[in-house]
């Protein structure tokens, strides 16, 4: 991974900072979000690795992280974070970039295979367009 | 005592075993549950981006309906639902200026929200309105001996804005629910974790494995019954059960119940309000080899 000036100062950087309303800077990268998360063994980035890529700038790697996909808003990072930096509004700004940019990471046409098989709540189903759906 | 109360969809749906156990138990304390004549979706999900107001109309209108009512207080039942209309107006509460620009994105209002409504959850109200003292005065079952474990989940607890409980580390309300119910409540490190939410629709694996570890968790403890108050957090500890058993065929089914399912239970309520025809796994087999009497 090649780190740059340029790239700290990118406009990703910027975006994500500017929707999640975080100072990405503060982090000073202690891990406790990482070590309270109970989805962190199933993503590629432990969170407190995804917020160091966003603080340098690391498009690519932000971007093939699945890292947001598998959060799941459970705010344990935010309630945790010596930096009161509310890590799950900044997977929430990465969820929306996405969906801003007119991706899906949920199939939309695969919901119907679901809900005739079992009795999903509705608010499962909501939750999961909302978070997973392009807006 | 009149109480108004927003049910959300699932109450209305997969959960109607949630709202019937609540108005019916409730009714035997003394108090009515007035459900709000007019209501829509709040969201499900608190908007967490800070350029995003749309998704606030929608809980913010679902308070000024009950702005609209004679109570300034409104009863939530549904985790997701609670979280949702808490945030939303503790956020428009600390600014102004978001709550006039949502006020004008809702059209054909008689009337502006000014942010009078004080969100509250059904175990809350229990605890500081009715008492749980009260509770144990209208116990006709015994439930003496039932190991219960109470599961929070997320969205009771965090933020600390909408904790139910002064610590959200380790809450202790609804084990002292479960013993004012006469049942012995069992501490568990994961009754604060996350069931796997929303990712039970696209990723039935994840969750399967997330109940699995939640369920065995508790189950090592003794555990011989869960109570929960999320429709989300109630399906995914409950209905995947099923794939957690063809998984792994040695884990035992442990019934996963709303905590007012319990509640009616001690109070030697109707099974027709209690409705545990709805829970996958039904715990009328333990309730059976405990001896306990449950009214058919």
């Amino acid at each position: 991974m090649e780190i740059s000036v340029k790239k700290v100062h990118s406009d990703l950087v910027k975006k994500i900072s500017q929707i999640s309303g975080q100072n990405i800077g503060a982090c000073y990268q202690c891990g406790k979000c990482s070590a309270g998360c109970p989805s962190a063994e199933r993503m590629d980035n432990i969170p407190s690795q995804f917020i160091k890529l966003i603080q340098l700038g690391a498009e690519s790697e932000i971007k093939r992280s699945n890292t947001p996909w598998i959060c799941l808003t459970c705010f344990i990072c935010t309630v945790r974070c010596p930096k009161g930096i509310d890590i799950a509004g900044i997977m929430e700004a990465a969820r929306l970039l996405e969906a801003r940019s007119n991706v899906d990471y949920f199939e939309v046409r695969s919901l119907a295979q679901a809900l005739l098989e079992e009795n999903l709540p509705p608010i499962a189903v909501v939750s999961c367009f909302r978070k997973h759906t392009s807006i | 005592m009149k109480v108004a109360y927003y049910p959300g969809c699932s109450l209305k749906s997969t959960a109607k075993n949630f709202e019937e156990s609540a108005v019916a138990s409730l009714q035997n304390l003394g108090v009515q549950m007035q459900e709000l004549s007019r209501w829509n979706c709040c969201g499900t999900v608190f908007s967490l981006a800070s350029d995003d107001l749309m998704h606030h109309v929608a809980p913010i209108r679902v308070l000024l309906r009950a702005q609209e009512g004679d109570s300034n207080s409104l009863i939530i039942l549904c985790s997701m639902c609670y979280h949702t209309l808490k945030l939303s107006n503790i956020r428009v509460k600390q600014n102004p200026e978001e709550l006039e620009k949502l006020n004008n994105l809702m059209y054909k209002e008689e009337t502006t929200y000014e942010g009078k409504v004080t969100v509250h959850h059904l175990l809350t109200f229990l605890k500081e309105e009715i008492g749980f003292e009260k509770i144990k005065e209208r116990i006709k079952v015994d439930l003496s001996g039932l190991k219960i474990a109470p599961y929070y989940g997320c969205l009771l607890l965090r933020p600390k804005e909408v904790s139910i409980d002064p610590n959200m580390e380790n809450p202790l309300i609804m084990s002292e629910f479960i013993q004012a119910l006469g049942a012995v409540p069992v501490e568990f490190a994961h009754k604060t974790e996350c069931c796997g939410a929303y990712l039970t629709v696209g990723n039935k694996d994840l969750v399967t494995e997330r109940a699995y570890e939640i369920l065995e968790a508790t189950r090592r403890r003794g555990t011989e019954m869960i109570l929960t108050s999320c429709p989300l957090c109630q399906f995914n500890l409950d209905d995947r059960q099923r794939e957690i058993k063809k998984k792994y065929p040695e884990f035992e089914e442990v019934p996963v119940l709303y905590f007012t399912q319990a509640l009616g239970l001690s109070m030697g309520l109707d099974q027709q309000v209690l409705r545990f025809d709805l829970n996958w796994v039904s715990p009328l087999a333990l309730l059976e080899e405990k001896h306990i009497f449950a009214n058919r």
